[in-house]
C-alpha cells in the first residue's frame, strides 16, 4: 500500500469484498431457488427438476435464461419511474444487509465481514424496514387492483410484525450487552451457550416474523396466488419480475442468517478452536438448517387468512414478546449482568 | 374465534412430522422416456396386425374390423391372393390396411370382431407425431415383421374357448 492514500486503499478493497460477496449471496439466492424446488418436490412425492444438467443442477441458469429474453412489459397507466427503480430498490436494500453479516473467523481471529458496526442491529433492522419500500411502490406504480392490494397487505404486514421481531431481538440484545453482531457472536461462543436456549421464546418468535417479513409461506399474503394472482408484481415481467424473485429469496437468507448469529452462535461449533476455517462451515450449515425450515414450513401450512394474520401479530406475538423481554430483563437486572 | 392455544401448536407439529415423513418416500414420479412406463396387463394401445408362425399373414380382407369401428377408424380392401405367391392362406388378403390413430378411441371392438384374431392391440402408446399424415398407419406400420415376437396377450384365451373364430381348415393347409 505504500504511496497509495489509505482512504483509497480501503475503499479499494471493501469494494472488491462487497462485488465478491454480491456475487456469492446471488448464486447462493439461484440454488436456494434450486434447492426450494426440489424440497418441495419431494415433500410432494415428486422429483423435482432433473433435466437441466445432472441432478437438475444447471436449472437457475435455465431459469435466468428464460427470464432475461422475455419482453420487460411497463404498463401504460403505471408510474414509469418508480415502477422501474422498484424492484432495484427491492435487491438493494435485500443485498445491503450482508454488509455486516460476520461468516464466521480468519485462522488469525479477525471475523470475515466487510463491516463490523456497533450498532449493527439498528443497521439489519432499518433495511429490512427499507425493504418493504421496494414491494410498496412496485404495487403502487403499477397501476392495478391486485398489486395495490398486495403492497397494502405487505406493508400492514411489515409493520404489525415488525415490532414483535424487534423485541424478540432486544432480548438477545439485554443477554449479550452489545448491539454488534460480532459482539452477540463473541459473547455465545465465549460462554458456550447459544442464546436459543435463554432465549428459546424469542427464538420462536423471530422465526415466526421472519417469515412474515419476508412473505413466506404460511403468511405470503402480499402475492397469494390463489386470491391476488401474483400480489405486487402481477405487472412485473422479464428481470424486473425476476429481481423482485432475488430480493425475496436473499431475504430469506438474511434472515436465517441473523438468526443464526443471534440465536444459533454464528460459527460457534466443535473443533473450532482447532480449525478456524469451520467457522465458515458452521455458518452455513446453520444458515441452511434454517432455510430448510423455511421450504418445511411452505410445504405444511397453508395460507393465514389476511384478519387473522394481523390480528396473530398485534393480540398473539407482540403480548408474548414483550412478556418474554421484560421476564429477561428482569432477571439480568436481578442477577447484575447479562451472561 | 375460540381456538385452544395448545391443540393448534401440536396441529402444526403433527404436520410438519407428516410432512417430514412424506420426504423421504419413495417419489411417485415415473422418470417416463428415460425409463418404461408400466401399463395394465390388458392395456389397450397401437394395433399390430400378427403373422402365422410361417410368415403368412393373419387377415383375410373381410372388412369385420372396419365394420365393428365405433369410429370409422379403419379402412380394409381386400384383394384375392395370387396362387403362386399368397399372403395370406385363404383366397383374399388385406391389399391396404389403414387405421388412423387420431380418430381411433382403443375400445378393442376389432380385436373382438376379426375371425382369424389378425388385429391386436399392444401395449405400445406413445405414438405422437408433428403431421396427421403420418399418424394414418398403413400396413408398413401395422403388420409384424417377425411372427415370433408378435404381440399375444388377449387373444390365446379366445382361441382356445371359441373355436369357432378359428379357421381350422386354413390352419390345417399351413
Amino acid at each position: 500500500m505504500n504511496g497509495i492514500n489509505p482512504t483509497l486503499a480501503f475503499a479499494i478493497v471493501t469494494a472488491i469484498k462487497a462485488g465478491v460477496l454480491i456475487f456469492v449471496v446471488v448464486t447462493a439466492f439461484a440454488y436456494l431457488m434450486l434447492f426450494e424446488r426440489k424440497l418441495l418436490a419431494w415433500f410432494q412425492l415428486r422429483v423435482g427438476p432433473i433435466w437441466c444438467g445432472p441432478w437438475g443442477l444447471l436449472q437457475p441458469a435455465a431459469d435466468a435464461i428464460k427470464l432475461v429474453l422475455k419482453e420487460d412489459l411497463t404498463p401504460a397507466t403505471a408510474d414509469p419511474f418508480i415502477y422501474k427503480i422498484a424492484p432495484a430498490l427491492a435487491v438493494l436494500t435485500a443485498l445491503m444487509a450482508y454488509a455486516i453479516v460476520p461468516f464466521g473467523t480468519f485462522p488469525d481471529g479477525s471475523p470475515i465481514s466487510i463491516a463490523n458496526p456497533n450498532v449493527g442491529i439498528l443497521f439489519l433492522l432499518a433495511t429490512g424496514a427499507i425493504g418493504v419500500y421496494g414491494i410498496a411502490l412496485g404495487g403502487w406504480s403499477s397501476q392495478s387492483k391486485w398489486p395495490l392490494l398486495g403492497a397494502i397487505r405487505s406493508t400492514a404486514q411489515l409493520i404489525s410484525y415488525e415490532l414483535a421481531m424487534g423485541l424478540s431481538i432486544v432480548g438477545v440484545l439485554i443477554i449479550a450487552g452489545t448491539t454488534s453482531l460480532q459482539g452477540i457472536v463473541a459473547a455465545q461462543s465465549a460462554h458456550h451457550v447459544w442464546f436459543i436456549i435463554p432465549q428459546i421464546v424469542a427464538f420462536l418468535i423471530y422465526g415466526i416474523t421472519a417469515t412474515a417479513e419476508t412473505n413466506r409461506a404460511p403468511f405470503d399474503l402480499p402475492e397469494a396466488e390463489t386470491e391476488l394472482v401474483a400480489g405486487f408484481h402481477t405487472e412485473y415481467s422479464s428481470l424486473r419480475f425476476g429481481t423482485f424473485f432475488v430480493a425475496e429469496y436473499i431475504n430469506m437468507i438474511t434472515v436465517s442468517a441473523i438468526g443464526t448469529l443471534l440465536f444459533l452462535g454464528g460459527g460457534d461449533g466443535p473443533f473450532v478452536a482447532q480449525i478456524p476455517w469451520l467457522t465458515i462451515v458452521w455458518f452455513l450449515a446453520k444458515v441452511g438448517l434454517l432455510l430448510f425450515i423455511f421450504i418445511w414450513l411452505r410445504a405444511t401450512l397453508p395460507r393465514l387468512r389476511y384478519d387473522r394474520l394481523m390480528a396473530f401479530g398485534w393480540k398473539v406475538l407482540l403480548p408474548i414478546a414483550a412478556l418474554n423481554l421484560l421476564v429477561t430483563a428482569a432477571i439480568v437486572a436481578l442477577r447484575g449482568h447479562g451472561i | 374465534m375460540k381456538i385452544n392455544p395448545l391443540a393448534a401448536a401440536w396441529a402444526i407439529i403433527v404436520g410438519h412430522a407428516t410432512t417430514l415423513k412424506y420426504l423421504f418416500r419413495k417419489k411417485a414420479t415415473i422418470d417416463y422416456p428415460r425409463e418404461p412406463y408400466p401399463h395394465p396387463e390388458r392395456f389397450r394401445g397401437v394395433h399390430e396386425l400378427r403373422k402365422y408362425d410361417d410368415g403368412m399373414e393373419r387377415c383375410i380382407g373381410c372388412e369385420l374390423c372396419a365394420v365393428a369401428c365405433p369410429a370409422n377408424a379403419i379402412t380394409v380392401i381386400g384383394a384375392e391372393n395370387d396362387p403362386k405367391k399368397p399372403v395370406s392362406p385363404g383366397e383374399r388378403y388385406g391389399y391396404r390396411y389403414e387405421i388412423d390413430m387420431l380418430r381411433c378411441i382403443f375400445c378393442g371392438w376389432c380385436e373382438e370382431a376379426c375371425p382369424t384374431d389378425a388385429i391386436v392391440l399392444t401395449p405400445r402408446f406413445d405414438i405422437a407425431d408433428f403431421t396427421r399424415q403420418r399418424l394414418v398407419f398403413g400396413k408398413d406400420k401395422l403388420v409384424v415383421r417377425d411372427p415370433y415376437t408378435q404381440h399375444l396377450a388377449n387373444t390365446e384365451s379366445s382361441v382356445e374357448t371359441d373355436p369357432g373364430v378359428v379357421r381350422t381348415d386354413v390352419e390345417a393347409k399351413s
